[in-house]
């Protein structure tokens, strides 16, 4: 059983440097950041820094429910998804994690597609 | 085996067991998620006894400082005397030594402890909450150090403003006050005496900023110190003199007035606090912010710093947000 992404980046001490990379990424993103325009950001950091750590496979308390209720009332589409996990994609690749482990971090963060866009679950 | 006090009373730790699981093993309800170290919802601050260093590391610097940890994964060799961040209300009486206008409105207030049992341990850049006997209680940054001696705040007189119109017009030397603290995380942190600070800030932002400025140069910071103070005029600064004094007495530190319109202040300019701190720093790698005053500007001055390339736990905010920009909710 090989350690997760997490772990092999250094765990919680990488996780600082790794937010503020992903974090920068979403701020700048034209179609992002009006997002995250009346948000505390020391607070969107820590909640950034939660899930990342659950796409990397560290500890985690995201539950479904909480990714669900945090975005409802945002009406957001695919396409600011997948401009998210884009970010998380470039995020590793800066950070030097190899193609095939950045594919899994993508595979997590796309499990929780539905409960982001408040699809109705089957 | 170790005992934890908490509210008062003492609970003693069974062998292995963490703060957090003795706490509840008491039917304490205190806040707590993932009993990991990780989400950070049980964090409590330690006001006596050792915390293992295990148990702090992940917390941010000026947070560990004012003894903050994390319960769920502190084993502790000894007592400890903790409290819940939150809740906490340390109250003293102080009488007020000073009573004088820095300018036409901005009132400095210089308040000396009662009673030799007091403690109001603080850092420079944290806050105190005047609690006035009607009730009305307002929060303002600590401008002093602990030597000084006293505790020092600037009060900007607010249109209409319930306490501040009370502190300028009603109280003065000798008068009794009440008041609460400290609270807040804006403060020198001291972990790296060569890294760079940006000090910036608006009308009486300055009082924690100037606090934070002679704080860190006292303890001997080495790294530069560059601290901007904005106004909309000449009339809304304050200190000028006594900053520049500080400034060209320390080479580490350089102070830069801006007004938005009128004449240039000496050693200043004439500017947008925003454009004028991009320009002096495009990039802030490796930079400690500190940011206090109009929550609009402190807000925005954060995402920039933050995208010039601070790092999210090297920006300090304190956001002067006033009693009348809070609107009641239902």
């Amino acid at each position: 059983m090989s350690d997760s992404i997490y772990t092999r980046l250094g765990g919680e001490a990488a996780m600082n440097a790794a937010v503020d990379l992903f974090y920068r990424k979403v701020l700048q993103d034209q179609e992002l950041s009006h997002f995250f325009d009346d948000t505390d950001m020391a607070g969107q950091a820590a909640k950034q820094k939660a899930f990342l750590t659950m796409a990397l496979g560290g500890p985690n308390q995201y539950t479904g429910d909480d990714m669900r209720q945090t975005h409802r009332e945002m009406s957001l589409s695919d396409d600011h998804f997948d401009a998210v996990v884009g970010h998380l994609g470039a995020t590793l690749t800066e950070l030097g994690v190899p193609a095939d482990l950045i594919g899994e971090a993508a595979a997590v963060a796309e499990s929780v597609r539905g409960e982001v866009l408040n699809r109705p679950t089957e | 085996m170790p005992c934890v006090t908490f509210e008062g009373q003492a609970y003693e730790l069974e062998s292995g067991e963490t703060v957090l699981e003795c706490l509840l093993r008491h039917g304490l309800s205190v806040p707590y998620s993932c009993q990991a170290g990780v989400c950070q919802t049980c964090t409590m601050t330690a006001v006596d006894g050792v915390v293992p260093a295990i148990a702090q590391a992940s917390l941010l610097d000026t947070h560990q400082q004012r003894g903050d940890f994390l319960p769920c994964i502190c084993l502790p060799q000894g007592d400890l005397h903790i409290v819940d961040p939150d809740s906490e209300l340390n109250q003293v009486s102080v009488t007020v030594t000073e009573h004088e206008l820095l300018s036409p409105t901005v009132l400095r207030l210089r308040m000396h402890l009662d009673g030799s049992s007091a403690s109001f341990q603080h850092r420079a850049g944290q806050f105190l909450t005047i609690v006035r006997s009607d009730g009305v209680a307002r929060p303002y940054s600590i401008a002093s150090l602990e030597q000084d001696g006293f505790l020092e705040t600037h009060v900007r007189r607010v249109q209409d403003g319930a306490m501040s119109n009370w502190l300028h017009d009603e109280v003065g030397e000798g008068d009794l006050l009440t008041v609460q603290g400290p609270k807040g995380d804006c403060f020198y942190a001291g972990s790296d005496p060569e890294q760079p600070l940006l000090l910036a800030g608006t009308g009486t932002g300055l009082a924690p900023l100037w606090g934070i400025l002679r704080d860190a140069v006292t303890r001997g910071h080495r790294g530069p110190i560059h601290l901007f103070h904005a106004a909309g005029t000449a009339e809304g600064l304050y200190l000028v003199d006594e900053v520049a004094e500080f400034a060209a007495q320390h080479s580490q530190v350089t102070y830069t007035p801006v007004v938005r319109s009128g004449p240039a202040p000496e050693g200043g300019t004439v500017g947008d606090l925003l454009e004028v701190t991009a320009d002096a720093h495009p990039d802030l790698r490796g930079w400690r912010v500190y940011l206090c005053g109009a929550p609009k500007t402190v807000n925005a001055l954060q995402r920039q710093c933050f995208l010039a390339n601070a790092s999210t736990t090297d920006i300090h905010c304190d956001a002067f947000v006033s009693a009348g920009d809070v609107v009641a909710t239902g």
